[in-house]
């Protein structure tokens, strides 16, 4: 390994901090005064169960941390949606199709975004279950936004207004006379 | 602060109106615009004085105008009202035109360069009776217009129209003739006294005087008008009609001179008339087709001087210079006319014959007026005015037709329209790259013209081509519909086809059906139906109209049928005379060459059946149940409704022919109501939804029937004009009768209110004008009917599965619950007629279009007048579109769709539909006819006419060209970056 020195052509130098060699003297440079390794030197065994549990309870924070996440959104998009108004134009119908379209692509994509915090000992199923039902609840609102908008087909009028009229069966005709 | 709000709300909503203004050089791209005046009745030339040579004319349109002599265009022109008939014009002083007018009540000076109005007398008089105008000579000097009117005579001076004397005739006495002889101060009229006693008067032109009066009984009485023989001598039929009569006035005494009719007139067939022209010692007897010149000898003898081979046409006698009288003959030989032009003195002297062309057939001629001029080899040359049976005016000088004005079309009885032809497939190349490179310099000069670089030439060239654009004339069906025929039917029987891209004729035809023939002597045209639309599987056919007609007036004359071929204009089938003719019913349905059905009812209330075909027939009987009629007898006051019985029982049997029986009758009072106005939905109209749509998405259900007629009635005392009666003892009654049970579905009273009313009929509404007597001003109110028995349907999952039975066929006996809804408004204008713009499928607003008393067509939209609309209204309502209730329509000067012309004498408003949706095609006529088209909620279905393709083109291909050289510049960066 050469430490200092750029292994690629960019590289002029590099600190590798990684490294937990316990040996001083296989290093270019003394260790800085008052720096002691001994908290590293540790039971190997214990150390590694140690630190997976660390990682797995950060996993477990950090899953939460995300299935959390579209609550905000929900309040921003609450807000935005109070702000657009609900007269049918660019703005609103805007607001309200994006409020429709970011929980259906986070729906479609509940796998990739807890791809990270896959784990076995990490149960994902609380985090998901709330994920989804935050975007279902945003959706809930975006397809309230578009009901008070007028969007939806939901009155008797959206059904008939081109319904052509019935056909008589009766002609009459006449007149004053010509 | 409320009010203020308000205010500048309603400014803000009222911008936002769809206003059919147009800008000043978009003014005859899409309109046009023709002037007429109708049959000439009388024409008095102005030639004498150099500059422009003019004639004055006065037309059964009541029109009096002054024409160019040269082209015939007109360079002025009054149009007196309907009840302001021109009984006689002459011109006075050389300056003057004089026109008698309302049975000789009312005498009006124009000028006559310009036709601004000098002075106006009116006459009166005690009991109205012929009228009679006399402007002596045509000197500067004699300023004393003699005219004569409801039993008084009248001298008027011509300079300021100030009555001068005034001399009431005995009563009892009918004037049939005014007479100043050349030169003198007398005058003579002359008359009847009843049907035996012929009557002289001698009067002092200068103090009204009486000088003598004379009366004699001639034996043999008298029938029908005096004719003026000569200065003294005079010539009528008597009682029985079989004998001509001179009489001679000399020395104060008269004398008769009898003759039997057959002395003069041998293989005498059917009656004799005496012509109406002033010939000097001449008279003119037409015997059927020919026309017999008789002289009057000073004993009061009768001469025979010859005879015409055909009818002829006179005209009065013209003096020329030197002694010599002349007078214009004008015979119809075949498609030829031929003019002779006669010495009176020296009956074997022609000045003048000649045979001219009719390359048009105008029928017969009706009347003539001579006028001479000195050529240049000081010859004589004459040049006559001649009207024809088809109205139209002709001037015939040198052997040719010099111009020709076809004021038949001032005279309109009913419109309809065609389709023109599809365009067959086959464009030559070079005519393609022809069209293509004017097509791009076109567009070129557009763009130049909106990036205000272009110059006035330019300009000019730009306008041009818009003028011509887009070959709005041109003879086949176009993309969008606005290239139709308007097919016309005038008084005259004349039927002529109008292009709606520039008006020009395409054909015209004087329907030999309608014209005078043997048992029908005063045939009329009464309508166009029609007959044959061809589409889908009858394409190779020409589509044809129904001309409906009638000989003379009366309900029970036989009526007249006939087929016009609308490409042509031949007349394909014409059934001639037939049955009597009171409702013609066109049917819904039609046969498989597209023929639609008709349902003629004759004056016995049987049924005739057309066409006559078996495939008719049957058609016809299966839905022989659920056909009926109803007809309105506005005398007595009843509306009745009748349906179909069995075939007629007559003595020649007749499968089309069907006897029918009375179903019901509504009987209105007839001490109480009148009936004056009825009014029901145009056929054809296409209605897009049975639904209404309102604020917060409430729902309600048109009433929608095809079967409904709108009646008005008024006391019989408010009957007369405005004015007539007061407000107390006048009301208007409203009805909404349903035509196949005759239930009444609406009644509604104006209390104080009182007719004329002008309706309109379309889809669940009605709007009529009428007079509010009470307020002193015009009032609008509209009706809308819903159907309330429809309104339970409000379930959304039973109408998502279709679950309904709102389109299921619907029968008036069902008894359909209706709710109206009403609402007045004052109107500003007096209405002379009233319509509504019809689309293809209906889903566009619809705008009224109102024919104001200035003959102007203003158009109001239907927003206006919803009986909706309140004073405020929620905002749910506001954003609908509904307009806070304000007590009187708004005129919005930029909604005249006619701009700055008038229609004179505007009688009908035809809307045509075309195939773009947003648009309608308004046609006017009156004397002038207008057409339009417009667009109700502007034109959101195309773009506008002046788009510029060219600057689109130009911008995608810059955009186009933009993006290659940035993604090649992007590239180039990309590869130097990678080789850094």
């Amino acid at each position: 390994m050469e430490k200092g020195k750029g292994v690629t052509i960019g590289r002029r130098w590099a600190i590798d901090f990684t490294d937990s060699s316990t040996s001083p003297s296989s290093r270019d440079i003394p260790d800085p005064p008052g720096f002691s390794r001994v908290s590293v030197e540790l039971d190997d065994s214990s150390l590694s169960r140690q630190k997976k549990d660390a990682e797995s309870n950060w996993k477990l924070q950090k899953a939460w941390e995300v299935a959390q996440a579209p609550f905000k959104n929900l309040m921003m998009m609450g807000f935005m949606m109070w702000m657009a108004g609900n007269t049918v134009h660019l703005f609103s119908i805007g607001i309200t199709f994006s409020a429709l379209w970011q929980p259906i692509s986070a729906l479609q994509g509940v796998g990739k975004v807890f791809e990270p915090f896959k784990d076995k000992k990490v149960d994902l199923l609380g985090p998901k279950l709330l994920f989804i039902a935050l975007n279902l609840g945003g959706l809930a609102l975006g397809v309230w936004k578009l009901n008070s908008l007028g969007l939806l087909p939901t009155h008797a009028s959206d059904w008939v207004s081109s319904l052509p009229p019935a056909q008589e069966v009766e002609y009459s005709g006449g007149g004053i006379p010509l | 602060m409320a009010i203020r709000v308000f205010v500048v709300l309603f400014i803000l909503l009222s911008s936002s109106y769809t206003i059919s203004s147009l800008y000043e050089d978009q003014v005859g791209l899409m309109d046009w615009h023709q002037q007429y005046i109708g049959k000439v009745k009388h024409a008095v030339f102005h030639t004498q004085k150099a500059g422009r040579k003019r004639v004055v004319v006065s037309t059964e349109e009541n029109v009096v105008a002054s024409l160019d002599l040269r082209r015939g265009e007109i360079y002025w022109r009054h149009v007196l009202g309907a009840g302001d008939v021109i009984d006689q014009i002459d011109i006075a002083l050389g300056k003057y035109v004089i026109t008698l007018s309302s049975a000789g009540s009312t005498l009006r000076a124009w000028n006559l360069p310009d036709g601004q109005m000098a002075w106006e007398s009116s006459l009166s008089g005690s009991k109205p009776s012929n009228s009679f105008l006399l402007v002596p000579g045509k000197s500067e000097k004699d300023t004393v217009i003699i005219a004569y009117g409801n039993g008084c005579l009248h001298a008027i001076s011509s300079v300021d129209g100030e009555l001068l004397w005034k001399k009431e005739l005995d009563e009892g006495i009918e004037i049939q003739q005014l007479v100043q002889p050349f030169g003198s101060e007398l005058i003579y009229a002359v008359g009847y006294i009843g049907s035996s006693q012929f009557a002289a008067y001698q009067i002092n032109a200068d103090t009204g005087d009486l000088l003598k009066y004379e009366s004699e009984a001639s034996p043999g009485g008298f029938s029908g008008e005096i004719v003026l023989v000569s200065g003294e001598t005079f010539v009528a039929f008597d009682a029985t009609q079989t004998h001509l009569v001179s009489v001679k006035i000399r020395n104060g005494k008269i004398s008769f001179q009898q003759t039997h009719i057959s002395n003069i007139v041998d293989n005498l067939s059917g009656k004799a008339t005496l012509l109406q022209s002033k010939l000097a010692g001449i008279f003119g007897v037409n015997v059927g087709t020919y026309t017999t010149f008789v002289k009057v000898t000073d004993e009061g003898q009768f001469v025979v001087l010859s005879k015409t081979s055909h009818a002829a046409a006179l005209s009065d006698v013209l003096p020329i210079s030197d002694g010599h009288f002349a007078f214009s003959i004008i015979q119809l030989d075949g498609d030829k006319i031929q003019q002779t032009v006669k010495d009176v003195e020296d009956w074997g002297n022609d000045f003048l014959i000649e045979r001219i062309d009719m390359t048009e057939k105008r029928g017969l001629v009706h009347k003539v007026f001579l006028n001479n001029y000195i050529k240049t080899d000081r010859s004589y040359g004459f040049r006559a005015l001649v009207v024809m049976e088809d109205h139209s005016l002709l001037l015939l000088q040198q052997g040719e037709i010099v111009w020709t004005r076809e004021d038949g079309l001032a005279s309109i009885i009913d419109v309809t329209t065609s389709e023109l032809p599809i365009e067959k497939q086959g464009v030559s190349v070079a005519k393609v790259e022809q069209t293509l490179f004017e097509w791009l310099k076109g567009h070129l000069l557009k763009v130049k013209g909106t990036l205000m670089l272009a110059t006035p030439d330019e300009v000019a060239e730009i306008q041009k081509i818009r003028l011509q654009s887009s070959g709005k004339s041109k003879m086949t069906r176009d993309h969008n519909g606005f290239r139709k025929l308007l097919i016309v039917l005038s008084k005259s029987g004349k039927i002529f086809a109008l292009h709606t891209g520039d008006g020009r004729i395409v054909w015209s035809q004087l329907l030999r059906s309608l014209q005078k023939s043997e048992g029908c002597e005063f045939p009329v045209g009464l309508n166009l139906y029609h007959w044959q639309v061809p589409h889908h599987h009858a394409l190779d056919e020409n589509p044809s109209v129904l001309v409906v007609g009638r000989c003379g007036s009366k309900l029970d004359n036989p009526g007249v049928l006939s087929v016009v071929d609308v490409y042509t204009g031949n007349e394909v089938n014409p059934w001639g005379h037939v049955h009597s003719i009171s409702q013609v019913v066109p049917l819904p349905f039609t046969d498989s060459t597209e023929q639609r059905l008709h349902l003629l009812i004759d004056t016995h209330g049987n049924a005739h059946l057309y066409p006559t075909n078996t495939e008719a027939l049957e058609i016809f009987q299966r839905e022989f149940t659920n056909v009926y009629w109803y007809s309105v007898e506005a005398d007595t006051g009843i509306i009745k409704g009748h349906t179909l019985k069995s075939t007629c029982t007559l003595e020649v049997e007749d499968k089309y022919c069907f006897s029918s029986r009375d179903l019901w009758s509504i009987v209105f009072p007839s001490e109480s109501e009148k009936i004056i106005a009825t009014v029901t939905r145009k056929p054809n109209e296409v209605v897009h939804t049975q639904a209404k749509v309102m604020a917060e998405q409430e729902l309600m259900y048109k009433y929608i029937s095809k079967n409904l007629v709108f009646v008005a009635t008024v006391t019989p005392k408010a009957s007369g004009e405005i004015g007539s009666a007061t407000p107390d003892e006048s009301q208007l009654v409203v009805y909404l009768i349903d035509t196949v049970t005759g239930r009444i579905l609406n009644r509604m009273v104006h209390h104080g209110s009182q007719g004329p009313v002008h309706a309109v009929f379309s889809e669940n509404w009605v709007v009529y004008h009428y007079f509010n007597l009470r307020a002193h001003r015009y009032e609008m109110s509209v009706i809308e009917i819903y159907d309330q028995s429809r309104a339970d349907n409000k379930d959304v999952l039973k109408l998502i599965v279709g679950k309904h039975n709102l389109t299921s066929p619907v029968s008036s006996y069902s008894r359909p619950e209706i709710l109206t809804k009403s609402q007045s408004y004052f109107f500003a204008h007096t209405v002379k007629v009233v319509a509504v713009t019809s689309t293809a499928k209906g889903i566009t607003s619809r705008h009224l279009l109102i024919g104001t008393v200035g003959d102007q067509v203003l158009a109001l939209d239907k927003r206006f007048v919803d009986p909706r609309r309140t004073a405020n209204p929620t905002q749910a309502e506001r954003e609908e579109g509904l307009v806070p209730l304000t007590d009187s329509l708004p005129i919005i000067p930029q909604s005249y769709v006619t701009h700055g012309l008038k229609v004179e004498g505007l009688r009908g408003i035809v809307t045509i539909p075309t195939k773009l949706e947003s648009t309608s095609l308004v046609f006017t006529y009156g004397v002038d006819l207008f057409f339009t088209r417009i667009a109700p909620s502007k034109t959101y279905d195309s773009l506008t006419e002046d788009f510029s393709y060219a600057l689109l083109l130009i911008t995608i291909f810059v955009l186009l060209v933009a993006i290659f050289v940035t993604w090649y510049l992007s590239e180039k960066k990309e590869l130097e970056e990678k080789w850094r």
